[in-house]
């Protein structure tokens, strides 16, 4: 199948070369046309710090019309030299810094001449902490694919991890106990995705799908049977306060983004850099990875496949399930049907982007994050479009990517195939 | 350690793939194991590696039977395993490979990269393996591959190495430096098992040697027992892997391929350059010969053959059939101009496995009359012709209805044949026609493709397997990679296509790209003389290619393979 | 891997060669159908288990239920029978409101005579549970052939929401939009909806077959894009908004001459789109089994490299297919909107794309399958309602269900250890459907 695919691609591989030196430069006339050119006179201002910060940064306030223009020209620059051969850390950071100025230009068109300012903190710890769902999911992805089984079921771990946390955390009245039934609970579905993919070799994909499915009726049901006449005592969970880490959380910008927040985001950072390590420092990543590679040279070296896979996938699904924690006893407390909405598809959107690696789906989780809190900031100032477009960003950037537009993607080789001794 | 098997028998099904094998391989030696494919080689070694559970019989070492559930039991008992198809992970480094399963860590489980570089380098040098410990596995010559394969053994301290039909990947050279290293093995007190079914090979390095037929042991001799002997073991009775054919009178030019150039199917990185599997062929192929293009697997003859069939897209140059332009022409099209193809991989690209034979035997005219009218296929008429050929092939299936996956290799095969073959053809691309194959079938294949030469098609002939090339072939090309490194005549000795086929240039004769013609017997008759060629029937070869027009190209014995017959000049 | 390297080819007239068997008796052949667990006995035995777990799942949610075994030891016959009382409960309610409810009888029984009872619509309501069912089928029959077709492809329509949503804004806009002449417009309309899918659908076979881009991938963005899409298109007066929507994010009315026009008079809801579902069924089962279109499709979904061998293009079949199932996704917005809703809203695809997945699996991607799957699951949607009023038993226990069986058909091995049950003695080579992202 690979030569196929190979084939298939080889013929666009010229018309390919243009594609991100037009996409640049379509962003750099959206920058031009529509931000600057609608843009409101006046200043728009963004904020660095919050009220009652001990240090305060000051305000900077940019003259919209003037810097959404400076940003369409500084990218119609950049699609001149994304066109020319470039390094692949220049083709990377100009893809960066596009979008920057895109946001930028964004920005300066919905706030110029507003009374609102834009609090650059606020975009921030809003990113960060709606992404913590997403890095998790996420990171339950990699664990998977990097093992050889499809996840897809992240939605469905991440809802019933949600589902569980808000019961047990609003019935024992004790929120750790809602992390823990969370993960278990997660890992349950996990054990479902293991036993059918691993052990009776059901297609990975139609799986998670049916998976899913099957979590968002039970959840449904349990909440229309139970949730709803016992809403006091089942489903009235307190929820996680911030925890200021000392000295950290007093930098400027940084402090109250990173270290002054739930006891979600820290378990979600001590989990990101375990999983990165643990993939690609340790013996047990060098046989995991193996296992997705090239299962029969593992099998032949003495590495038992199917426990590795079983392994992975459980963990997998322990993780997201803290994530979906998070949903209800990290941020709104009471559990709501299918209240995780598609997190679970982004988190795999997020491991495509982020090419089956830690960190990469991480920053491409980070990454939908910021455009949905955008989003859901710039839709309380009422700007006239946006929201909507805003919310596709993920969907239409993971297409983007398994197109090939911004180089290949590769998965692990033996990931959802089923492993069967020859 | 002594390493003894007693009694091996593995039924798969009605088959017995092992009959009661009792087989012992002392230290320090190397005990090679013939036989032909499916004589049960394989199958002996999964069991001996853990791969297999045997149905009857044990494994004893230094005389304590052992029990091998898993390549994890081998391991610890210290058997070692080359797998023909290498267990290697790409993407990792070849100090990674090593390790894998048997790391070096730090507390915690963390990796010890230095020590399992080191581990690399010592071992590597003890034994004269010359491995890069960092390379990326993805990125190395296959012969290299092969020695990393080697190392996982080694580092594992095995004591017995298994070495699955190792030398079917290489080139002559890589075989050499393949046999050194495994006779510093061997000094180095390791018992060694080397499978193979090439006599030569066998008789150069092994110091025992086992043969297996119809999953039975028929014999055991020392090296120095003689080519006739040790084939007529393997194959059973007097087989002869030559089918009778005439003289080849070619015709018109049909096929046309000049400068032909073809980018690898390796997934690159936009922007850089692809690298070639096919670098520049020119060579012509006319109505009724066979061009048999000999190499070493994977020196760019699939991608020749799937840019032939436009299967993949052609980077340089021109095919042209019958005069016609057809670079660029869609599979389809290349079919219907009569264009045949037997691919290399039948399981893989010939064949679809779920599908009803009938429906495979349409494969590619499913959609033009009788079988189709419109948009609409006339199951009537596809059955009547599947039945026809189930007939005239002799394929043995249950109904037209059986899934073709069932079959036995050989029928599918035959499937293939029946729905090429079974069209008006002016071009037949054969690609390794006979692979896994048991000699009857082979017989039959081989008997198709002449007939088809006979009545006037062009046929190129791709295979690794030099018996093959020697029956088969009126003229042959030798391609590594990506390149020609000769045309001879078919009675060129096999030392000669060793050393083309290792990309040596040995003669300084120029290239024919066109069809035989009187230089070919000038050729051989050099060939002939050089000292170091041949042998009698190179000689007696040679002699008949200098009458003009004598080109019976028989010597399949040349190929060190099943048959001792010396070269008739029978079936005119 | 169908021929392991380690075994053997079989030496030549080991082929087995079998007489061919004799033709078993009728009876013998059910038997051997049971024992052996081929794929129609496991499909209802996994419909089975999943009706036993639903039915604990009700039983041990409902309170009376978990009292009742909370004095188990006292009194075991009670607990049981609670918990049977409640299961039983909700099935009998699905069943009364799909298929056939005694009371519409009995009402019938005591009208005068039958004209009055045809005229004040006793008649029809004995047929209403049977119409509903119907009703409910008929979008999950298209959207089911829909995946059914990717899927004998080779192609994964995970999609077929986006598909769906692409399919009703054309229909819905042609409905309202535009004045026509009463069947022309069903027809235009129906049409509508058909290309509106079919683009989506192309788009993502363009995708695959252009860039190498997962369809499973794609299709799973695709639905949350056009969600959006739609939510920002009901949101525009000048777009698919209702005048005085006041943001409540809802399309016009379409056209009455849009409608599709109802089979069995006004009191039941059955309309031609249960038809033109079942039309399409035929159509392809034709076009898969013979035609050459379907042709090329099973080959390239059974094997792409000897399809591309034998001439056959495989991304011309892939964009073809999944411009077909986008159509049909499509279509079955279509009888959605002419049929029953009338118009859009945001939420009108609701779980169409994931129940088509599920038929799909159920109806093993066979036309005659998918029609039988769709109507047990209309049926469990159209009864679900009537359960949830008369026994308090959410709606969502279906939802639960549906999953269930489709985990069970998926694992043959499962149910067939359940029942202890041989495998089948075919050997065969099943078609491996299991694929991953580099396929």
């Amino acid at each position: 199948m690979t030569t196929l695919a190979v084939a298939g691609r080889s013929s666009l591989s010229i018309g390919r070369r243009w594609v991100a030196p037009a996409a640049f430069l379509l962003l750099a006339l959206i920058d031009i046309f529509f931000f600057a050119h609608y843009a409101h006179k006046g200043d728009a201002t963004l904020a660095f710090s919050q009220p009652f910060a001990k240090v305060t940064v000051p305000n900077l306030a940019l003259p919209g019309r003037a810097t959404a223009y400076v940003m369409g020209g500084l990218s119609v620059v950049l699609a001149a030299a994304r066109a020319l051969e470039l390094g692949k850390v220049a083709r990377r950071a100009s893809i960066g810094l596009v979008l920057f100025f895109f946001v930028i230009a964004l920005l300066c068109w919905a706030y110029a001449g507003s009374s609102n300012t834009f609090n650059v903190i606020n975009q921030f710890q809003g990113t960060l902490a709606d992404s913590i769902p997403l890095i998790l999911g996420a990171l339950a992805g990699c664990l998977c694919e990097r093992a050889g089984v499809i996840n897809i079921a992240i939605e469905g771990q991440l809802l019933i991890g949600a589902f569980a946390g808000a019961i047990f955390a609003s019935a024992f009245g004790t929120l750790w106990l809602g992390i823990i039934a969370g993960s278990a609970a997660g890992g349950l579905v996990s054990l479902l995705l293991g036993v059918f993919a691993i052990a009776y070799l059901v297609d990975q994909v139609i799986l998670g799908v049916v998976l899913n499915v099957f979590v968002s009726g039970l959840t449904g049901y349990l909440y229309d049977k139970l949730l709803v006449p016992y809403a006091n005592t089942l489903n009235s969970p307190s929820t996680y306060l911030p925890i200021k880490i000392p000295l950290l959380g007093d930098i400027p910008i940084i402090g109250p983004v990173f270290f002054d927040s739930t006891l979600f985001l820290y378990i979600t950072y001590i989990l990101v850099a375990a999983v990165q390590i643990g993939l690609f420092k340790t013996a047990w990543g060098l046989r995991v990875r193996a296992v997705g590679e090239h299962p029969q040279a593992a099998d032949t070296v003495g590495i038992s496949v199917k426990l590795t896979r079983y392994r992975n996938v459980i963990l997998a699904g322990l993780i997201a399930g803290i994530g979906g924690a998070f949903l209800t006893i990290g941020s709104v407390g009471s559990f709501g049907k299918d209240m995780s909405s598609g997190r679970g598809y982004i988190a795999l959107a997020a491991v495509i982007f982020g090419r089956w690696t830690p960190l990469g789906s991480v920053g491409a989780a980070l990454l939908f994050g910021f455009a949905f809190e955008l989003q859901s900031i710039l839709s309380t100032i009422n700007v006239p479009i946006g929201s909507y477009f805003l919310l596709m960003v993920p969907y239409v950037a993971t297409i983007i990517a398994v197109a090939g537009l911004v180089g290949q993607v590769r998965a692990p080789a033996a990931d959802g195939q089923p492993y069967v001794k020859a | 350690m002594n390493l003894e098997l007693q009694g091996i028998t593995k039924r798969f099904g009605s088959l017995v793939a092992n009959d009661h094998i009792d087989l012992s391989i002392a230290p320090g030696t190397i005990h090679a194991l013939l036989g032909e494919n499916g004589a049960g080689k394989s199958t002996l070694m999964n069991i001996l590696y853990g791969l297999l559970q045997p149905d009857e019989g044990k494994i004893l070492v230094d005389g304590q039977p052992i029990t091998v559930q898993s390549p994890k039991d081998a391991l610890a008992a210290g058997i070692g395993m080359v797998h023909q198809h290498f267990m290697l992970v790409p993407v990792f480094t070849v100090a990674e490979n090593v390790a894998l399963g048997h790391e070096e860590t730090k507390p915690l489980g963390w990796l010890d990269r230095r020590r399992m570089r080191a581990k690399v380098r010592q071992l590597s040098e003890q034994y004269g393996l010359r491995v890069d410990p960092d390379a990326l596995t993805e990125d190395l010559p296959v012969g290299v591959q092969q020695r990393v394969e080697i190392l996982k053994a080694l580092v594992r301290d095995a004591q017995v190495l298994i070495l699955d039909e190792p030398t079917a990947v290489l080139t002559p050279g890589e075989t050499e430096d393949l046999f050194r290293i495994m006779r510093e093995l061997r000094a180095g007190g390791k018992g060694v098992v080397f499978i193979s079914h090439k006599l030569k090979e066998v008789q150069a390095i092994a110091d025992t040697v086992t043969i297996l037929r119809r999953g039975q042991v028929v014999g055991e001799r020392p090296p120095s027992t003689s080519e006739d002997e040790l084939a007529a073991l393997m194959v059973g009775r007097n087989v002869q892997l030559r089918v009778s054919k005439t003289a080849a009178t070619p015709g018109r030019v049909v096929l046309d391929v000049s400068d032909l150039k073809v980018a690898t199917t390796q997934v690159l990185v936009p922007g850089e350059e692809a690298a070639l599997a096919v670098n520049g062929l020119t060579f012509r192929v006319r109505a009724g010969e066979i061009l048999g293009i000999a190499g070493v697997q994977g020196n760019g003859q699939t991608e020749l053959c799937e840019a032939l069939m436009g299967l993949l897209p052609v980077t340089e140059g021109g095919i042209h059939l019958n005069d016609r332009d057809i670079t660029g022409a869609s599979p389809r099209d290349r079919l219907r101009a009569g264009v045949g193809y037997i691919p290399e991989d039948r399981q893989q690209d010939g064949l679809v496995s779920s599908f009803a034979v009938a429906e495979n035997i349409v494969l590619d005219t499913y959609d033009r009359a009788p079988y189709a009218s419109g948009v609409a296929l006339k199951l009537g008429a596809i059955r009547q012709t599947a039945t026809e050929r189930l007939a005239e092939y002799d394929i043995r299936a249950q109904s037209i209805d059986t899934p073709v996956g069932t079959l036995s290799g050989g029928n599918q095969q035959k499937v293939i044949l029946a729905r090429e073959v079974g069209r008006d053809l002016t071009l037949l691309l054969a690609s390794q026609p006979t692979r896994g194959l048991d000699v009857g079938s082979i017989e039959f294949v081989h008997r198709r493709i002449i007939e088809e030469r006979d009545r006037g098609v062009a046929v190129v002939l791709v295979s690794s397997e030099l018996d093959e090339i020697y029956a088969l072939s009126d003229r042959i090309a030798i391609m590594y990679e990506g390149r020609f490194t000769g045309f001879r005549p078919p009675d060129v000795p096999v030392e000669e296509l060793g050393l083309l086929m290792a990309g040596i240039d040995g003669s300084a004769t120029p290239e024919v790209p066109e069809a035989p013609g009187i230089r070919e017997a000038d050729e051989a008759v050099e060939a002939a003389e050089d000292p170091g060629a041949g042998g009698a029937a190179g000689v007696e070869g040679a002699a008949r290619a200098s009458e003009a027009g004598g080109r019976e190209a028989d010597g399949a014995d040349r190929a060190g393979g099943a048959t001792s017959e010396g070269p008739g000049t029978e079936a005119k | 891997m169908s021929e392991s390297p380690s075994a053997p080819a079989a030496p030549p007239g080991s082929t087995p060669d079998r007489k061919p068997e004799e033709k078993p008796s009728f009876s013998r052949a059910i038997l051997d159908a049971v024992i052996e667990g081929n794929s129609v006995v496991v499909t209802i035995l996994a419909i089975l288990v999943a009706i036993v777990l639903g039915g604990l799942l009700i039983a041990f949610t409902t309170q009376s239920v978990l009292h009742a075994w909370g004095d188990f030891f006292s009194s075991p016959g009670n607990a049981i029978a609670q918990a049977w009382d409640a299961a039983s409960g909700a099935y009998v309610a699905i069943f009364e409101g799909s298929i056939f409810n005694p009371h519409t009888v009995s009402a019938l029984f005591q009208q005068k005579s039958m004209s009055i009872a045809l005229h004040d619509g006793t008649v029809s309501s004995v047929f209403y549970p049977l119409s509903e069912t119907c009703v409910q089928a008929t979008p999950l029959i298209l959207a089911g052939l829909s995946v059914a077709v990717a899927f004998r492809a080779g192609l994964f329509n995970i999609g077929a929401s986006s598909q769906w949503i692409g399919g009703a804004i054309l229909a819905t806009w042609l409905g309202y939009g535009v004045n026509l002449p009463i069947v022309i417009h069903v027809v235009v309309c129906v049409i509508g909806g058909f290309v509106g899918g079919a683009v989506l659908g192309y788009v993502v076979g363009l995708l695959k077959a252009r860039t190498g881009a997962h369809e499973v991938i794609v299709t799973i963005m695709a639905n949350y894009i056009m969600q959006y899409l739609l939510a920002y298109l009901l949101g525009k007066p000048k777009l698919l908004e209702k005048p005085g929507a006041n943001g409540n994010l809802i399309s016009p009315n379409i056209a009455s001459n849009a409608h599709l026009p109802l089979l069995f008079g006004t009191h039941l809801r059955i309309n031609a789109g249960f038809l033109l579902a079942l039309a399409c069924a035929a159509g392809v089962w034709w076009l898969m089994n013979r035609s050459t279109l379907g042709f090329e499709f099973r080959t390239v979904g059974a094997n792409p490299n000897a399809a591309r061998s034998s001439g056959m293009s495989v991304t011309r079949t892939w964009v073809l297919v999944m411009l077909i199932a986008g159509g049909l996704a499509g279509l079955a917005a279509s009888t959605v909107i002419q049929g029953t809703d009338f118009s859009l809203n945001f939420q009108s695809y609701g779980t169409y794309g994931i129940d088509a997945i599920t038929v799909a699996l159920l109806g093993r991607s066979k036309p005659g399958g998918v029609v039988l799957a769709a109507l047990l699951y209309g049926a469990l949607h159209a009864g679900a309602p009537l359960m949830q009023a008369s026994t308090g038993v959410p709606v969502d226990i279906v939802q639960v269900i549906q999953a269930l069986i489709v985990m069970f058909v998926a694992a043959p091995p499962l149910v067939r250890a359940i029942f202890r049950l041989r495998a089948a003695r075919a050997g065969g080579t099943g078609q491996v459907l299991s694929k991953g992202w580099n396929s």
